[in-house]
């Protein structure tokens, strides 16, 4: 264990032997798995089920989307980066990183806005047919998520600018990054399902 | 005696896990990152390769979604055991995750399974 990962876990002494705050955001997160697969589950039993369009095959755009997977795929790369510079006291590291994730998860976002500004345009609502109510319901929900994350760790990376993120604190940001990989896998699920089996 | 015990405030000081270990470096992120590209990448080539027509379509359509299924798994359990760092920390962090997403996969296999047999029955085909 290195200094900076010991120096991390400096807590209160628990009767698990772990961060209370670590054990409480994978409890989060273990209950956000049945929020999404409720969702989810939703979706596919929904599924070709329209009694008129627009269809998944007829609006959905592929390219588009491939780009924000990327960008997410990307994110959790830089904000695992980011924690490693943190708990080691690189700031640049840290504050580099972070920037970039930040910027790859507005990206994503606005990539949600355009896509779903389009759809409208194209005639698809929420209350058009069962598609558009648990495409607009599934993936709203996880790009209020991806927002939701993205406000997290704007808060982390002014926390990290005013200089109050030593190695000691670098679990502040290791939960909003264990907050922003979970968005992550579950999008992981969400572009196959909904995009690549349409 | 142990590095640990060296320290004044080392982990069994603080009443740590010892299971605890340091994450992963820089390189084995970018790796991973890179393989996470590469799989999502794989995805959406089957995916236009079954919708070109001809040859391929004959051969990946029929199987696209188990292979879609199989690349969405592993990118995944990348993402869930490097960059979550379940593969290092404490096997509770493990357990609050996977018990919760054998539930969530439950879930939605007996709605699907629910579904399927209230639009069969509703057809009267049973």
């Amino acid at each position: 264990m290195t200094h900076a990962h010991a120096l991390e876990h400096h807590h209160t002494p628990t009767s698990t032997g772990l961060e209370h705050r670590k054990v409480a955001i994978w409890t989060f997160i273990g209950s956000e798995c049945l929020f999404f697969a409720s969702l989810i589950s939703t979706y596919l039993v929904y599924k070709g089920k329209d009694t008129k369009g627009p269809t998944p095959d007829e609006i959905l755009q592929i390219p588009l989307v491939t780009f924000g997977t990327a960008l997410l795929l990307f994110s959790s790369l830089f904000v695992v980066l980011a924690l490693n510079g943190a708990q080691r006291g690189n700031r640049r590291a840290l504050l580099g990183w972070l920037a970039a994730t930040i910027i790859c998860g507005i990206f994503f976002v606005g990539m949600q806005v355009y896509e779903f500004q389009h759809f409208m345009h194209e005639g698809l609502k929420l209350q058009t047919n069962l598609f558009g109510a648990s495409f607009y319901t599934l993936t709203g929900f996880h790009g209020t998520h991806v927002t939701l994350g993205v406000i997290w760790l704007i808060t982390v990376f002014i926390t990290a600018v005013r200089g109050k993120l030593p190695p000691a604190k670098a679990l502040n940001l290791e939960m909003a990054a264990l907050y922003w990989h979970f968005v992550d896998v579950v999008w992981i699920v969400i572009f196959p399902v909904v995009y690549l089996m349409k | 005696m142990s590095a640990h015990a060296t320290h004044p405030h080392g982990p069994e000081a603080e009443g740590l896990d010892p299971h605890e270990h340091s994450h992963p470096g820089p390189a084995l992120y970018i790796k991973i990152g890179l393989v996470l590209f590469l799989l999502t990448a794989l995805e959406v080539g089957a995916y236009e390769l079954a919708h070109r027509g001809g040859t391929f379509e004959t051969i990946l359509k029929p199987v696209l979604v188990p292979v879609l299924l199989i690349l969405s798994a592993a990118k995944f359990a990348l993402v869930a055991m490097y960059y979550m760092h379940l593969k290092q920390d404490s096997k509770l962090f493990s357990g609050l995750f996977v018990f919760p997403l054998i539930i969530a996969a439950l879930v939605i296999v007996s709605l699907i399974v629910l579904f399927v047999y209230h639009y069969t029955y509703q057809r009267g085909m049973l």
